[in-house]
């Protein structure tokens, strides 16, 4: 394929959705208007808004949201003349009805996830969507756990299900570009669908890997705001469009227009700072879903450990996305590990 | 009609691996059931080929089979939720007793460790794995204090989450949020299921959170929670409390692991040997009654 024939991209921005991790899910109606106007007058392709974790996310286990998914896309679906409403649903969280709502309510696109190897649970989900009349895309999470054969087979399941896009997607920020071209350019090689790549920043690779991305033959990439997003956040949408087109790639975004709305509208919105704190760079580095960053901070406030542990932990353990619960058990274990260690001196009997 | 030796006899329908999983638990665990038939509609079945050798009455000739011995008094179906809708009336005008092992919910929810009437309907339904691994806990802490809202993750071995549970998983969420709401106890409920592929593949695990009214009584809570483990134990030995409750606000964390027995189907899969289990504990429980009655 030449670069020419690949020369739009198409971007995604996912600020109020991935990026409702940053606020701990509580975006007001009145920021998701003016985040989704800003969005919509800049020509951003598509806007994805619901809890971080999908349709029926707010839960004990994820993070109650401040509003339900239907009062979000009431917020954003007016504000919008040219993007796309799009909404994202795990299977096993959310479930059809959420997806017959979300139409109602204006959404245009579903963003289906799985775990990188299971993808047949989406099958029931992706037939609703497009039967529906969604634009329906795949999204194989944590995909730095499984090789590009693992990664082929489980999207062309995908797309058999109707996807039109299937997503690599770096939910745990821990793939490197080598990686990124070796995956991206499999499914591009097996797929008739477009590829899409996710990134998270957790090793400040996130522009960096969309770019080895689209020179692999992915056509979709997501962005988020001022780069929120669970753990070091998502590539940023402002400097993903200026890389693209410095690239020499064509996106319809107004740079400006997404500057001006990642630096006026969302950065002042922020309680905390999105960066590669150490806790991020854990992620990263041990290959753990980025959403796991402020659940264990919670914890470890609580208990008085290092977040590091608990995440080097869960890594080894081979946790995946949604279990949010394990961390509460690692937690209590590297407690139970501390408080029964002996002091030194009364080790000797 | 009781055997001679006082057993009671019934049919396990379904000759898959929960079939006979359950096949396995019966003849190894049960002095008040006798396995009088063991059927399906495929002949050449692992399953038939395994009752055989145990020298278990077999046929191929499915719910008909069944409904020609009237000898038979309970039946457990593990075939479909769709199969079951069949079979259901056919059960009830032969007058038999069904066990659901399917996510039908044709007749009301059991758990074995809270209730087990036969009720009017004769149909006992099960839940679901979840629902069997979690509302017992929601019933541990709603007994002490009132729930306003359950919600439970049930996380399984990949490899144990067969074609079934993959493609109707909304079935299992909405059936466990469900249970956990009509016998648990609780005000609402909701419920989430992960799979994870990792190898060695994981035991099941459960996470209860529950929200009380008022500040929780802590000590009555952790008390009724290790009361009800071990009513559960009786049934699913490896059913284990991690630790004990975590109490945070007016919100109780209950952890569990289900270890299965390994009967049949590997350790791993302690969420279809929870099914298993709880459907022998509500035919046990159902034999009972029904001798009750008769004498």
């Amino acid at each position: 394929m030449s670069a020419k024939e690949q020369k739009h991209i198409r971007v995604i921005d996912t600020t109020l959705r991935d990026g409702s991790h940053s606020v701990s899910h509580q975006f007001s109606a009145d920021d998701i208007r003016r985040i989704t106007g800003a969005l919509d007058r800049a020509r951003v392709d598509t806007v994805e808004v619901t809890h971080g974790d999908g349709l029926g996310g707010s839960s004990i286990q994820y993070g109650p949201s401040r509003l339900s998914d239907r009062e979000m896309l009431q917020a954003a679906h007016p504000e919008m003349s040219h993007s796309k409403l799009a909404v994202l649903l795990l299977p096993g969280i959310g479930v059809q009805e959420d997806l017959e709502m979300a139409y109602e309510e204006g959404a245009r696109v579903a963003r289906i996830a799985t775990h990188v190897t299971e993808a047949d649970i989406s099958e029931q989900h992706m037939k609703l969507a497009r039967q529906i009349g969604l634009e329906v895309i795949g999204f194989l999470m944590l995909s730095h756990m499984e090789g590009a054969d693992k990664i082929v087979e489980q999207a062309r399941l995908m797309e058999s299900y109707g996807a039109n896009v299937v997503y690599v997607v770096d939910s745990a920020g821990a793939m490197v570009p080598d990686e990124v071209r070796q995956k991206v350019g499999a499914l591009r090689g097996a797929l008739g669908c477009h590829v899409g790549f996710h990134a998270h920043n957790n090793l400040g690779l996130a522009i960096g890997n969309s770019l080895a991305a689209i020179e692999s033959g992915a056509t979709v990439v997501d962005g988020s705001l001022a780069g929120l997003g669970a753990g070091a956040g998502n590539a940023a949408t402002e400097v993903l469009v200026a890389a693209l087109e410095k690239s020499g790639y064509e996106t319809g975004v107004d740079l400006y227009g997404v500057m001006d709305a990642a630096e006026e509208i969302v950065r002042p919105m922020l309680k905390r700072p999105q960066m590669i704190d150490k806790g991020a760079l854990s992620l990263g580095y041990a290959g753990v879903y980025s959403s796991f960053l402020l659940h264990t901070f919670r914890v470890v406030e609580k208990l008085g450990l290092d977040p590091r542990d608990i995440l080097i932990e869960l890594g080894r353990r081979r946790v995946v996305g949604g279990q949010e619960d394990m961390i509460m058990e690692v937690a209590m274990e590297l407690k139970r590990r501390r408080d029964q260690r002996p002091e030194p001196e009364e080790t000797a009997p | 009609m009781a055997d001679a030796d006082g057993k009671t006899r019934a049919a396990i329908l379904g000759t898959g691996n929960i079939g006979t999983d359950l096949l396995m638990k019966i003849l190894r665990r049960s002095a008040a059931l006798e396995v009088a038939l063991f059927a399906g509609i495929d002949p050449g079945s692992a399953g038939i080929a395994r009752a055989h050798e145990r020298g278990v009455p077999t046929s191929s000739g499915g719910i008909d089979a069944v409904l020609a011995d009237g000898s038979i008094e309970i039946v457990f179906d593990a075939t479909s939720a769709a199969a079951h809708r069949k079979h259901a009336p056919l059960l009830r005008d032969a007058g038999k007793v069904a066990i659901d092992l399917t996510p039908a919910a044709v007749g009301p929810f059991v758990v074995p460790a809270i209730r087990c009437d036969v009720g009017a309907e004769r149909n006992l339904n099960l839940v679901s794995c979840g629902g069997q691994g979690t509302i017992p806990m929601v019933y541990a802490v709603s007994r002490i204090q009132p729930v306003a809202y359950a919600e439970t993750v049930t996380t399984i071995a990949s490899r144990s989450a067969g074609p079934g549970t993959r493609q109707n998983i909304d079935e299992f969420t909405s059936t466990t949020a469900g249970g956990l709401v009509r016998v648990g106890g609780a005000g609402r409920g909701k419920s989430i299921i992960i799979l994870n592929p990792a190898e060695p593949p994981i035991l099941k695990q459960n996470t209860i959170y529950t929200t009380v009214d008022g500040e929780p009584d802590r000590d009555a809570i952790t008390r009724s929670v290790h009361e009800m483990i071990a009513t559960v134990q009786q049934y699913v030995p490896g059913y284990r409390l991690k630790f004990d409750p975590v109490f945070d606000g007016n919100q109780v964390t209950i952890m569990v692991e289900i270890e299965g027995a390994g009967d049949f189907l590997p350790t791993y899969a302690g969420n279809l040997d929870i099914m298993t289990s709880a459907a022998l504990a509500a035919g046990e429980a159902v034999a009972a009654q029904i001798r009750k009655a008769s004498t």
